[in-house]
């Protein structure tokens, strides 16, 4: 009741829906980042939606099963093979005991989700299956896989079918991320607001699961002040506080910095804002080098697209049950 | 103090009890986050304190954003009247001042370094107005630091340090942050420290190490089975110097799971503290060392 990792791809990790509870410690609640995706996988599997998966970024890793299993690859467009033959992606297919799971060359997005019928049935810690690498915890060995590792799992049900195009969830070309303005917003000039949401941003080479870099926009004008003691020196700097998920900190005022599903609970600098719920599974699909704009939306619209998303994995959810 | 509410996009309610940090301020975020835990408010997912601020997590599907804020809203003034009093721990942390590993961590980095002909220790010193390093260290080490925040990183705590606030040691961070800090690092940014519980980014000044373990995953570590995170906000913390030869010993006992930390229980009223600072710290010592 096993896989095995023959390669382990870039960086592939166990991620389930995440360990919320815990980030006034400073642990993060980890899990997939693009979690539409996470969910749509297990549900072509006939597993729990939140049952954990195998997230691999811009490389896919090579597997071994050793037991029949049903196997579906959502997000990213990661086109997977068994033994050298082309599969879909978005559909559940069967694999049977000896046969080997292998990827072409990422086509679009970011990360793939990997759901095995029965899912990964690595060891819970404080609630969750996912991998949080910073700290160790979770997954498998509080790590990476690497090859050589072998993952149990657990028992499956049966899953079929296909997610077509138009039930699916990705960001578009430049990915526009609605962020709501608040928290430190008032340290930079209205003109600086205006030029953060008008300039076209590219995600910088330093994007992972901790946080999104954005560079290529205007450094922002900040509002004159003397430091409040304890913040620093710089513009940019505040006395220590909570990191919303989502938030949009900017460094000295020159690249955002959107921190994601293993996000530092908490540091020294002014946030400008919150990317919504809703979009944050889009910044898990983004490549470097691919252009973002920030949206300005209120709280009310941010709402509306919450609602939304639950609306768009229902109808995935309603078109695999009918 | 007037807390200052924000949202965090549709999920997060960030409320600043002040620009400024203060002991006011972090007992006011302390009562505040306390208060929301016993109202056990339908929706609520996390509550997390910071120095002078905090946030709250929420599930917007089942609480209304602006019907969660006027609940805390309406905790505002029953928190900032709270008595600040706490029942607390002290505990004794060593520290080896000086060490190789941060040394050679932070010659490798020099280039983001205001002053790269330092060290960080001279730096601070300097910046500080302190004739040398070892009078830096005395200055560090010689008062009792209180933990205002855990966060960044898993288990990692802020400490702010309980002397006046011109006494008070204040060091820029790094111009731009390093890629690396060896884990258990003591380090300093404005007016806090921290100790480093994982390996990773960091740009806090960096002065020592600790051989004591703060933060075990894998529960392992004799007085980590319980909870992973060895502090909580609020904790009192005592720096020990300790040299190459101690530092060695405490690593064979952590190695052998035998090493314990000097930790007691100890009591603290704000307003005791604010009117005998030099007081309130010789009693603590008293606490720390069972007399």
């Amino acid at each position: 009741m096993a896989v095995k990792i023959i390669s382990p791809g870039l960086s592939t990790t166990v991620q389930d829906l995440g360990r919320p509870g815990y980030y006034h410690l400073g642990i993060p609640i980890s899990g997939g980042m693009d979690r539409f995706a996470l969910r749509a996988a297990n549900m072509l599997v006939g597993n729990d939606e939140g049952a954990a998966v195998l997230e691999a970024v811009f490389m896919g890793p090579e597997i071994e099963f050793t037991q029949a299993a049903t196997v579906a690859v959502t997000g990213g467009e990661l086109p997977p093979k068994v033994n050298g033959d082309a599969r879909a992606t978005w559909e559940a297919f069967p694999v049977k005991a000896g046969d080997k799971l292998s990827f072409g060359f990422l086509k679009s997005g970011a990360r793939a989700y990997i759901a095995i019928s029965g899912g990964v049935d690595v060891p819970m810690k404080l609630g969750s299956r996912s991998t949080y690498t910073l700290g160790a915890l979770g997954g498998h060995e509080g790590r990476a896989l690497k090859a050589g590792d072998t993952l149990p799992l657990g028992q499956g049900g049966t899953g079929k079918g296909a997610i077509p195009a138009n039930l699916r969830r990705g960001p578009g070309n430049p990915a526009e991320l609605r962020m709501l303005p608040g928290l430190y917003w008032h340290r930079i000039t209205a003109e600086a607001g205006k030029q953060f949401f008008a300039d076209t941003w590219k995600v910088a080479p330093e994007a992972d699961r901790i946080g999104y870099r954005f560079k290529g926009g205007k450094p922002l004008d900040f509002v004159p002040r003397t430091p409040p003691f304890g913040a620093g020196s710089d513009p940019s700097n505040i006395v220590d506080a909570c990191y919303p998920y989502g938030s949009v900190q900017v460094p000295s005022g020159t690249e955002p910095i959107v921190l994601h599903r293993d996000a530092v609970s908490g540091g020294g600098y002014m946030m400008l804002g919150t990317i919504i719920s809703a979009d944050m599974d889009l910044i898990g699909q983004l490549q470097p080098h691919s252009p973002a704009r920030f949206v300005e939306v209120t709280l009310d619209q941010a709402l509306a697209a919450r609602h939304d998303r639950q609306a768009a994995i229902a109808r995935v959810r309603d078109h695999l049950q009918r | 103090m007037s807390i200052r509410f924000s949202f965090g996009g549709d999920e997060h309610i960030f409320a600043e009890v002040s620009e400024e940090m203060s002991l006011e301020a972090f007992f006011t975020s302390l009562s505040m986050t306390n208060a929301v835990k016993q109202a056990g408010i339908r929706g609520v997912t996390e509550i997390c304190p910071a120095n002078a601020s905090f946030q709250v997590k929420y599930d917007p599907d089942q609480i209304k954003p602006n019907d969660l804020l006027r609940e805390l809203q309406s905790m505002e003034g029953a928190a900032s009247k709270s008595d600040a009093t706490l029942k607390t721990r002290i505990m004794e942390i060593p520290v080896y001042y000086q060490d190789p590993w941060t040394h050679e961590t932070l010659m490798r980095f020099r280039e983001r370094h205001q002053d790269p002909k330092a060290t960080d220790l001279e730096y601070a010193a300097a910046v500080n107005g302190l004739g040398s390093v070892e009078d830096f260290v005395q200055a560090h080490s010689s008062q009792p630091w209180f933990v205002s925040m855990v966060g960044f990183v898993a288990g990692l705590p802020f400490l702010y340090q309980m002397v006046e606030r011109k006494r008070q040691l204040q060091v820029p961070k790094y111009l731009r942050p390093r890629t690396d800090t060896p884990k258990l690092t003591i380090g300093h940014g404005g007016c806090f420290s921290c100790i480093y519980s994982v390996r990773g980014a960091g740009g806090y000044q960096m002065f020592g190490v600790t051989p004591m373990p703060i933060y075990d995953p894998n529960q392992q570590v004799s007085y980590l089975q319980d909870e992973m995170c060895l502090f909580r906000p609020g904790d009192i913390v005592k720096w020990k110097p300790i040299n190459r030869d101690q530092y060695d010993a405490d690593i064979e006992a952590v190695n052998a799971n035998t090493f314990l930390p000097t930790i007691r229980e100890a009591s603290f009223s704000l307003t005791d503290f604010n009117k005998d600072i030099n007081g309130i710290n010789a009693k603590l010592m008293e606490v720390l060392h069972g007399r």
